[in-house]
């Protein structure tokens, strides 16, 4: 970790302007940084920004402040030619809904190749092809599925042409924006685990966008907790489900449901409200709990759930 | 449960061979979207019939008038307001040449002569009239999908992609437009040009997309927040090539129907406009003027109003068919709301 | 075992669809009990909705009920009446049994809400045109309902529009107007698969809690088992529309005896273990336009025997309430156990809530 990060975020604000009287401050001053073939979940529930993150860093958005350097480049500014190249070829997302995320009226080699298609990168037809079969096997598919249209596929197939339209552009790092949220379970871990072999075959990083921890934790080396656009807890996976300090990380903890049917029917999830709980994110700093573990709190707060 | 009991043996019980065999996956399947489309379009009698209809009329409209030796503008004052006659039909209730229980031909000693559709009150063939209007109204046929396609689709794709002012700007101007109506253009169009084909195209070109543009501009409102194009954003794509290639195969089938649905309006006004006088000139003929002329002797030769009504009828008739049975086919899920 | 409230047997449903008929149910059978919450877990396309959609008779139209018959228990005017639901008109649903005695809570809430009207007017509309309440005593009825599914000062919510209130908020609003005319039967059809983990864990809460209160028959409909295992009593596990396993929530979490269940709770995610990899089953669900033969999740099957391809198995006997269609449990079937990860992973649990769950010790 000693090498520079392949991502640094600096303080990002995202603000949508409503109405003339009303700007809603999706993302208020996030920093973080992802290194090289490491993978960062982002968590939190809908409304926290976290989709808002991953389209400003990959530049959907105009961040309305704050710095994002990808491979020391500054990508938060107007983007110049070369900046542009780089963004659009060396990062790459992964959607959320497979049924939208692919073109319907395209064949499934035209889809994966469309980024080889706008950045020129074969020098022959049949070496676009030979890509093309190359990134399938990779993913799971097999050759023959290259000429089909996307609804002959399910969901699960589809979300493997999605990162087979990611991963083809030999991207450094990947964005996956809810990546696996509408998958049933099962076909869930198909993906995490494909995920996985192609972070060890590549080297590629993740910022792995989810609403749910229970699955961020086979793929992340580490979490940041995002609530209402402020990070409210960052450190290793190990940090996050071992010794969980804001109250809103324990609930979400105890909000998944384990596989034990009778101590799971007296078991109440923790409640975390944060209007009446008193907290006020903005006045908060990022207080260091381990060499690996930060928490947003004033110092009050700060020392009660430390004493806890 | 039910099923009869088949013989069971110990090998049965055996681990089957699991080579290659887990990795298949099952794929969903189905032909490809035109194929689909087709299907659909092939199985609705009223759209394959309306599609029929206007082969023959085009048929018609392309050769028709080279069927006789008259020709459009050609007078013959001795066969002014003889009844439709065919050959063979002398007898039958129908073509036999007889109008308001009068034999024409006979009395006018006519025995080798027929016209198909009877003649008018010049002695003009209306046979080589209609089809020769028909060719009008199928002409305006297709000025209205080009500039459909041309003009309302770009126009309301790029206002909606875009968005922001450019958007802004581009519906205000739609809005003066459309504020104007119809009839004071062409009014004012034919105070600066002459009446005819020209004027009429004209003033198609400045109205005739603004319903094609709203439908187009929409579909892009709805489409440009898709995944699918957010991916080719990320990916790089240039803004041109995700409106034309990205998008524009997605919205087609609802242009497509939208101009279909634009046919028989912009023929009904060149229609319209031919019946109270601003349309084609004497003695050229559409299928407005022709029935705009038989209107004024309809009483007395109502077949002379019959047959350009019967062919705007049917044309008109058989693009609506058509539009829905597209839109049925392209869309399933428009008739569903 | 309490009474029996609903009871489906041998339900067989088909498609029509522009490629040819599709098979979405193959015979299901299930029972649900007064008072308990039946799950019913499967994939997309197991057919696990629109078993309940055929409950209540809300198929579309080119869906077909081929075979079977849904018998329904209740009581009115004090007597025991049972009525097979298939053999009633659509209009004497929607005026007998739709809302009244079967209430059905959607995955979207805003399906079943209306936004042009404040909540309180949807909450006492059912109970005035159902059950001839006046309105002050519908009124009061809807204070008591908003105060059940846990929502902080009624009075002020009952003037709220849908739009007001936040996700959790609807579907707590959605279950409230389903309470209204006392059902016996509800039905969740996945109702928090749109909402956030920790609103999730709250609605579950509060369904239990309610059923508590009110002794009301649940079936609920999902594809996490997490959530199973927080709600049911009895678990019905679907694939390719047959119920593969079934049996009390314990039996299936504790002792599956399905290589589908087992690949299900093995693809579930474990927050106590430190597990690298997860478990997967292989493949996707068959496509239901080609005929079945044989076991339909066979070809995904790392344990599938040679007959799994021949003929389709039968239900197997486990306990009383348990059982299971896989030709494994056939006396002649070699002896297959389930993975060691989730072997272990059961022992683990099975340690945790200690003699409460009864082991069964041998195994065949």
């Amino acid at each position: 970790m000693d090498a520079a990060p392949l991502l640094q975020v600096t303080d990002l604000k995202q603000h949508f302007k409503m109405s003339s009287k009303f700007t809603l401050k999706a993302v208020d001053g996030v920093s973080f940084n992802i290194h090289a073939g490491e993978t960062y979940g982002l968590v939190g529930e809908s409304g926290s920004g976290k989709s808002t993150i991953g389209r400003s860093i990959i530049r959907l958005y105009q961040p309305s402040a704050g710095k994002v350097t990808f491979q020391g480049v500054d990508i938060s500014g107007p983007l110049k030619e070369k900046e542009q190249t780089l963004l659009r070829t060396k990062m790459q997302m992964i959607f959320q809904d497979p049924m939208a995320c692919l073109n319907p009226r395209k064949k499934v080699i035209d889809i994966i190749a469309q980024g080889l298609d706008i950045h020129k990168l074969y020098k022959t037809k049949q070496e676009r092809t030979e890509k093309v079969y190359r990134i399938l096997d990779k993913v799971g598919l097999s050759r023959e599925h290259a000429n089909r249209y996307p609804h002959q596929f399910s969901g699960g197939q589809r979300q493997r042409i999605g990162i087979a339209r990611a991963l083809i552009m030999e991207p450094k790092l990947i964005i996956a924006d809810e990546a696996i949220s509408a998958l049933d379970v099962s076909i869930q871990a198909q993906i995490v685990n494909l995920l996985k072999d192609i972070q060890e075959e590549t080297n590629t990083a993740f910022l792995f966008i989810a609403h749910d921890l229970s699955m961020v934790k086979y793929i992340s080396d580490r979490i940041g907790v995002l609530h209402l656009g402020h990070l409210v807890e960052t450190g290793t996976t190990h940090d996050i489900f071992e010794h969980p300090i804001h109250p809103y990380t324990k609930s979400l903890l105890s909000a998944i449901p384990h596989a034990n049917p009778i101590k799971e029917k007296q078991r109440v999830a923790i409640t975390y409200n944060y209007a009446t709980s008193g907290i006020d994110y903005s006045k908060g700093i990022q207080q260091q709990v381990s060499d690996t573990h930060w928490v947003l709190a004033n110092e009050e707060e700060y020392a009660a759930w430390i004493a806890r | 449960m039910g099923e009869p009991a088949q013989v069971i043996n110990n090998s049965d019980f055996e681990l089957a061979n699991d080579n290659g065999r887990i990795q298949i996956d099952h794929n969903y399947t189905s032909q490809s979207y035109w194929k689909d489309a087709f299907i659909r379009f092939k199985s609705n009698k009223g759209a394959v019939f309306g599609l029929i209809i206007i082969l023959i009329i085009s048929f018609f409209a392309a050769f028709g008038p080279m069927m006789n030796d008259h020709t459009y503008k050609s007078m013959n004052i001795k066969h002014k307001s003889l009844a439709p006659r065919i050959e063979g039909f002398e007898n039958s209730f129908i073509f036999n040449g007889v109008a308001n229980g009068i034999n024409s031909y006979k009395q006018k000693g006519l025995h080798d002569v027929y016209y198909f559709f009877g003649t008018d009150t010049l002695g003009r063939d209306l046979w080589t009239r209609v089809w020769e209007g028909t060719r009008i109204s199928l002409y305006i046929a297709i000025i209205a999908v080009v500039i459909d396609m041309v003009i309302g689709m770009c126009y309301g794709l790029i206002s909606g992609y875009f968005g922001g002012a450019i958007d802004n700007v581009m519906q205000r101007f739609i809005e003066i437009l459309s504020s104007i109506p119809n009839l004071v253009i062409v009014t004012l169009l034919i105070i600066v040009l002459k009446p005819g084909l020209v004027t009429i195209t004209l003033a198609l070109l400045i109205t005739g997309w603004i319903g094609m543009s709203k439908v187009a501009r929409a579909q892009m409102l709805k489409l440009k927040e898709q995944e699918f194009v957010l991916a080719s954003r990320t990916l790089g794509a240039s803004n041109l090539s995700i409106i034309f290639k990205d998008i524009l195969p997605n919205i087609f089938g609802q242009i497509i129907i939208m101009s279909m649905f634009s046919i028989p309006s912009a023929i009904f006004t060149e229609a319209f406009l031919a019946f109270i006088g601003l349309g084609i000139p004497q003695p050229m003929a559409s299928l407005g003027s022709l029935i705009s002329e038989g209107f004024k002797s309809m009483t007395i030769y109502p077949y002379m109003i019959a047959a350009p009504v019967t062919v705007l009828a049917l044309l008109m008739l058989s693009f609506n068919l058509l539009a829905d049975g597209l839109r049925d086919a392209l869309d399933p899920k428009m008739k569903e709301m | 075992m309490s009474e029996t409230v609903l009871s489906i047997r041998n339900l067989s449903i088909s498609f029509k669809t522009s490629n040819g008929m599709v098979n979405a149910i193959r015979g299901v059978d299930l029972d649900l009990h007064k008072g308990e919450t039946v799950a019913i877990v499967g994939e997309s396309g197991s057919g696990k909705s629109v078993t309940v959609k055929a409950i209540m008779r809300i198929l579309s139209s080119n869906q077909r009920i081929n075979s079977g018959s849904i018998t329904f228990n209740y009581e009115r005017d004090g007597k025991r009446v049972s009525q097979d639901l298939l053999k009633l008109s659509k209009k004497e649903m929607r005026n007998r049994i739709n809302g009244k005695r079967i209430a059905m809570v959607f995955q979207d809430p805003m399906t079943s809400l209306n936004p042009t009207m404040t909540i309180g007017h949807q909450i006492m509309e059912g109970m005035i045109i159902h059950l001839k309440k006046s309105r002050s005593e519908a009124y009061e009825r809807a204070l008591e309902l908003l105060t059940l599914v846990g929502i902080t000062a009624p009075e002020k919510r009952m003037k709220c529009y849908p739009h007001q209130l936040s996700g959790g908020m609807r579907q707590r609003v959605v279950i409230a107007i389903m309470l209204a005319c006392n059902p016996e039967v509800l039905i969740c059809d996945e109702p928090t698969t749109a909402l956030d983990v920790t609103i999730q864990a709250k609605i579950l809460e509060l369904i239990k809690d309610i059923q508590a209160k009110t002794n009301i028959s649940v079936i609920y409909i999902t594809h996490d088992l997490g959530v199973v295992a927080k709600v049911a009593d009895y678990v019905a596990v679907m694939y390719a529309g047959k119920i593969v396993e079934r049996g009390s929530v314990n039996e299936i979490f504790y002792d599956p005896k399905h290589p589908y269940t087992w690949g299900l709770l093995s693809s579930m995610p474990d927050i106590g273990s430190e597990n690298e990899k997860l478990y997967t089953i292989p493949g996707s669900p068959p496509n239901l336009l080609n005929k079945v033969v044989g076991d339909a999740f066979a070809p995904r099957n790392v344990h599938a025997l040679n007959i799994d391809f021949k003929q389709e198995p039968p239900m197997f006997k486990v306990s009383d309430t348990h059982y299971a269609a896989t030709w494994l449990l056939h006396d002649n079937a070699p002896r297959v156990e389930m993975s060691d990860t989730l072997r272990k992973r059961i022992d683990k649990v099975v340690k945790e809530v200690g003699s409460e769950w009864m082991q069964p010790h041998s195994y065949k």
